[in-house]
Formats: structure tokens, sequence, C-alpha cells
């Protein structure tokens, strides 16, 4: 009897045995997989406060209220070496339109995107922000006070950047900007020219005037009359709407509104977002029809390849352009359009319209073959071609236009 | 009694010992379904690095390039006319040949009617007919419209895989001991796998052409099954960084989920600059993607990519 006993209590020591290991070896597989994941929230967070800090001081010197440009956005494997070229002789000066109650709304995001690849960017608003840092205009908020910031803005940038600068651009902290697209579209011109780019409005003014959302840029002789313009009272704050004043003070003072279209004539600037120019159909009463100082076209044909702005940008769609302009391609794919080089920059080596690198560093004698090129589906063999858009079918208004001063 | 309890703590003991040796072995793991070796099984497709691609020859560049060609499976119905309408006018344009398939006709668009409502049924279908009618087409992507993708990039993902040989690619999820790829960010099957796959179409009990009535797989999981018969797995298809390829998000929610995790740098972390798919974007969505891979750029960055691919003729969005 004590036998059985014994060997019955000894099995069910076994069993039990067996089923505590068990589920402990089980509990502590669950628990290692488990334990990479969870960190104190509050951690991390500062931890990544503290990253950003020392992400930022790496790319940007801030030195009296403006971020100067240290080391603008490369990607791996690109060849930028005429991005870079320009970035060094077409200098930009980006100054973001925006308010105190915006800096974490808006303008953050503007300076975590498009505006590093400005050579300096300064943030002006009302109130001076030394951490930000933005500038203050001792001005008041609201949309009454947007010429005053513009002139101030403007005055601000050339007294204290003059010399940093070659071309000085005015944006909100609504706008993207494709800031090497800008440089493409200024280096057939020289900061020496009384000129400035933007969307062209032909309304109020004879020569027309740029719209202020999508944002226009000046060149230094520009910017120099215009500040001469308030000196001699030539200028004045007329009115409130900011785009409209600086184009008649532009006038004045002897600035060309110039055409920032590319080379088949599609616009560059542009007052909406871009689900709205190519896939919209602006209703015909809409003003944007009457304002536009060049011929409208609806669809793809509406946007330049080398878009330089979009307006009535909102936070995540500032990232998703970025990645658009700046990331996502299809590899391999050649463009239709191929833009050409500005003049006086060295025809691009690059150039793939025949195939096959036109550089070697080490055998230049031998000819290398046509590259692998991957016929699209049912095209036939034909060279290299620039597909210019149809015209908009309306011929430009005739030259007599309202001037409504 | 005591001997009985000494009796029971030996065999307490003895059964630990046991259990751990079991353990160990291997043979016997307590609830590690997928212990760290398993791990290691989960096949990752990664696309080509810069250096791999010289590596190969310009002769073998051009013959891998010509058999890349891929035919486009689209499964349309006539409830999501204005999806299909977008595909057509958008990235199917860039397939080497794109081809409908519906569930019913529709006379607005053409389609291959494939007469049917079940959804593993009509996969089932298209993919026996795309199968027939290749031609000399070795890749196959198969997507819903709602689906955007970017061929030239699933191009460069398999520019060095043999056709020949199987491969099932996509975003791949793990349920129970299945790994399948997801159907919303779009699948990648080679000529093999295909042919495999309709090979086994043959035996209606391994793989049924209806599902069984009484537990119905998402036709997804379905494929996944009928592909492992024929000892085909699923493959995740990543960039060299390891990002996923395929998204069965919209580039918008990507965005946006980055944005509120306060990331460092939103568009790094977000999505691959060779993404091939995003899923659950709106027609003009889908129309703004377009040109923002195919036209929108900044002047003066250069990729000396070793293929290229010419644009699609009679079209004027890319």
């Amino acid at each position: 009897m004590k036998a059985l006993g014994s060997r019955f209590a000894f099995l069910i020591g076994f069993l039990v045995g067996t089923c505590t290991l068990y589920v402990f070896l089980r509990q502590v597989w669950f628990e290692r997989t488990f334990s990479t994941r969870s960190q104190p929230d509050g951690l991390e967070k500062t931890a990544a406060q503290l990253r950003e800090l020392e992400e930022d001081s790496k790319n940007w010197k801030k030195e009296r209220s403006a971020l100067f440009n240290l080391n603008h956005p490369h990607h791996k494997g690109e060849d930028s070496h005429m991005a870079d070229e320009l970035y060094k002789k077409v200098r930009i000066l980006c100054w973001v339109m925006t308010g105190p109650n915006n800096l974490q709304k808006k303008a953050r995001h503007v300076k975590n995107t498009w505006s590093r690849h400005c050579n300096v960017v300064v943030f002006m608003s009302s109130v001076d922000d030394p951490d930000f840092p933005t500038v203050g205009l001792g001005t008041k908020e609201g949309r009454d006070q947007l010429y005053w910031k513009t002139i101030r803005a403007f005055h601000y940038a050339l007294e204290n950047h003059g010399d940093e600068a070659d071309w000085f651009l005015k944006a909100d902290d609504d706008t993207y900007v494709v800031v090497d697209n800008l440089r493409w579209v200024l280096a057939n011109h020289t900061p020496e020219e009384p000129i400035y780019f933007g969307r062209r409005f032909k309304p109020y003014t004879k020569q027309g005037y740029m719209s202020g959302g999508a944002g226009y840029v000046l060149s230094k002789e520009a910017l120099k009359r215009f500040v001469d313009g308030f000196k001699t009272k030539v200028c004045t704050h007329t009115t409130h709407v900011e785009d409209l004043a600086m184009g008649q003070c532009m006038e004045k003072v002897g600035v060309v509104a110039g055409d920032a279209r590319d080379t088949v004539l599609r616009e560059t600037f542009h007052p909406f977002v871009p689900e709205q120019h190519l896939t919209s159909k602006f209703p015909k009463s809409f003003w944007y029809w009457s304002y536009c100082y060049y011929p409208i076209s609806e669809g793809p044909n509406c946007c330049s390849d080398l878009s330089v702005s979009f307006h009535y940008v909102d936070a995540s769609l500032m990232y998703l352009l970025e990645y658009y302009a700046y990331h996502l391609r299809a590899f391999g794919y050649r463009y239709r359009y191929q833009p050409p080089a500005p003049l006086g920059y060295k025809n691009e080596a690059w150039d793939r319209s025949e195939g096959g690198h036109s550089y070697s560093k080490e055998q230049p004698a031998i000819q290398r073959g046509p590259l692998a090129r991957v016929e699209s589906p049912s095209r036939t063999d034909r060279k290299q071609e620039v597909m210019p858009p149809a015209a908009a079918g309306k011929d430009p208004p005739a030259a007599a236009q309202d001037d409504k001063q | 009694m005591l001997s009985e309890g000494s009796s029971f703590m030996k065999g307490m003991a003895l059964g630990g010992i046991f259990c751990l040796l079991l353990s160990l072995l291997g043979s016997f793991t307590p609830g590690m379904q997928s212990s760290p070796e398993d791990q290691h099984h989960h096949h990752h497709i990664k696309a080509p690095t810069n250096d791999e691609l010289q590596s190969l020859s310009e002769p073998q560049m051009v013959e891998l390039s010509q058999k890349v060609r891929v035919y486009c499976v689209i499964m349309v119905q006539p409830k999501v006319l204005v999806y299909w309408a977008t595909a057509k006018d958008t990235w199917g344009k860039h397939c080497d040949q794109a081809v409908f398939y519906s569930s019913e006709s529709a006379k607005a668009l053409e389609a291959v009617d494939l007469n049917e409502q079940d959804e593993w049924a009509k996969l089932h279908k298209a993919l026996k007919h795309a199968y027939d009618n290749s031609g000399d087409l070795r890749w196959f992507f198969v997507a819903r419209p709602t689906t955007f993708a970017i061929i030239e990039n699933l191009k460069y993902l398999v520019l060095a895989k043999d056709p020949n040989e199987p491969f099932y690619i996509g975003h791949t999820v793990k349920s129970g001991e299945l790994e399948y790829v997801e159907y919303e960010s779009g699948i990648v099957l080679s000529y093999e796998a295909l042919r495999r796959l309709v090979n086994v179409f043959k035996d209606v009990e391994k793989c049924p052409e209806r599902g069984r009535s009484l537990w119905k797989l998402s036709e997804e999981k379905q494929l996944a099954i009928c592909l492992k018969y024929t000892g085909v797995f699923a493959e995740n298809g990543e960039d060299t960084q390891g990002k996923g390829l395929f998204n069965s998000k919209s580039v918008g929610s990507l965005i946006e989920d980055g944005m509120s995790k306060n990331s460092l740098d939103v568009v790094e972390g977000c999505c691959s600059d060779l993404a091939i798919t995003f899923s659950g974007m709106s027609p003009n969505q889908m129309q703004v993607m377009m040109f923002g891979v195919y036209r929108l750029r900044p002047y003066g960055h250069n990729f000396h990519d070793s293929l290229i691919f010419l644009p699609p003729e009679g079209s004027d969005n890319d």
C-alpha cells in the first residue's frame, strides 16, 4: 500500500513539476518578446527633444534671429553637383511671414521642411522670439498689418542681410517652396537687374503684380529700389492688400514684373494646392480666371515639373510635398520634360538623352554601349522629345487692361 | 505520509527537469511558435544596391531589363468605376500590360468579365486568365484599383531575380502559422510561382475554386495556402534600409503617423524613397501622386540609375 501511495505521489509530483515549468517557461518567453518595446514615455520624449536640439545645431547657425544654412539636405547616392553650384551662385534669403500664434501650428513645419534649402531663412513676426527664432517687426497681428509687416521685413532683410544674399523671397507660413527650382528660374538673371518674380496677376496695375500667397522674390536691385522708394516717399503704405501694394510700388520704382514660367510656358508659382491645380475645374465665375496674367491651363499642364511654390499648404501637406519633391521617385524614369541648364552653367554632363555616361573617369577611350533602355509599352523608336503642352484655348486678353488705380 | 511527500517532491523535481530537457531539445517548445531561429526564416526581399548593380556586366543588364516586364492584374468592379478609371489613367499606363478583371461587365470601361461575385473565385479565375494570356511577360502584379503602384520601382525590386524561380512578394503578414501577402498593398508573383499556382488549381482538394462554405478564408490567405502547397512562400519587399516598399495605407496617413509620433524627421521616417505601393488614396490624390512621382522634382539633383524607363506614349500626366 505504501509503495503504491508513494509511487502515485511521485507521478503527481512529476506532472505538477512539468506543468509548472511549462507555464514558467512560457511566461519568460512571453516577457522577452515584450521587454524590447516598452520604454517609459516621458523619458523617450525628453531624449527626442535633446536629439532634435542637437540635430538643429548641426544644420543651422542661429545668428541675429536668422538661420544660416550649414548643410543643405543631400541624398545618398545622388549627384547634386548642379544643385550645389546653384546654391553657391544664386543665394536666396527666404523670409517667412508668420505670427506668435502660428509658430507651433505652421511656421515650425516650414522650418522642418523647405526652408532648409534656403541659404538664409528669417521668420518674421510681430514679436521677437529668440528661441524659434523670430524677428519682431513691431507691428500688431492681423490682415490689416500685412503690408506694414512686409515693408518692415524687407527693410530688415536689406539692412541686416543685404550682403549675404542675392535674391529675397517672401513666403507665408502656409506656402511650400521648392527652393532648388526657384534657383533654376533665377539663374538666368542677375541680382543687379531690377526684377521680381512670382505668380503674375493682371488687375489694378499696368504690368501686373505677384500673388502674395504664392510667394514672390525680389532681386537685390529691386529690394534696394523698394527701400529707397520709401525713403523718398515714392512708395507709401497705400493699402493693406500687401501683394497689390507691393506691385504698385514695384511699378513706380521701375522694377520689372518677370515671367517665371518654364521653357514650355507652364506656371511655376501656384496660388493653390497641387490637387486643386491638377484636378479641379475652377468655375468660370471664379476670380482666378480674370486675375491670371497668362492663359490658365487646367489639368496636368497647369504646373511645371519644376514648380516653385504652392499656397494654402497645411502641416501634413508640407511634409508630403517635401516627400514628393525630394524623396519619392520612380527608379530609372526618364522625365518627359528635360529642362535646359541655365545660361552660363555647364551643360549637364549627366543628360541622358541618348543614353551612356558622357563623362567617364578612368577610360575615356572606351565607348560604353547604349545603356539598358526599356521600351515602355507600345512605344516606337523615337528620339528625345520635349512635348510642349497644348496652349490653353483662349488667347491672352488684349493689352488694354483695366487700370483701377 | 512522509515518504509520499518526499516522493511527490522527487516527482516534481524530475518533472521540471524533464520539461526543461524537452524544451532545450527544441521538439517541444512551450508556446514558442516562432523561436529565434524561425525569425531568420522570414523571407525578406531587398532591392539590389547600386554596388550589386554595378557588378552586373552591361550585356547582363540589358538582358535583364528586357525580362523585367510586368503584367498587371487589376481587380475591379462597376461600383468603384471612378477608381477603375483612375487606375487606368494613372499607374496602369506604366504596366507593360494592364488587364482589368471585373466581377461583372460594365459598359463604360473595358474589362475581362469574370462573371463572379466570390472574391477568391474571382482571383482564381483572373490569375488563370493572366497565366494563359501572359505572352512573354514574366512578372505579375495583382492589385485593386484603390491601390497606387509605381511599376518602375517594382521592376527595380525584382531586377536581379529570375522569374523562373518562384517568388511571391509584397507586404507580409503572419496569421498563426500562415504567412501571407496582404492584398491591399499589392501582390507580386513570378512566372514560376504563377505556373505552380495554376497547376495546384487542378487539385480541388488542396485548392478549391470556391472557399469551403463553413469556414471561409479571405482570398489573400487562400492564395497563400495554395502557394504553400507548391512550396512557394511569402516574402516581404523592402529597400536597402529595411523600409517596407508595399504600403497598405495612404501616403497622407503615413505622414500623419510620423507627425503624431513627433519624429525628428517626419519625411525620413515615413516611407521609402523607392516605395512601390500605397493604398486608400482618393482618385484626386492619385493624380497628385502621379505629379509627385513622375514630374515634380528639384532641379539639379540627379541619380545615375543604371536603367532607363521611358515615359508611356500618349500620356500627359507623367
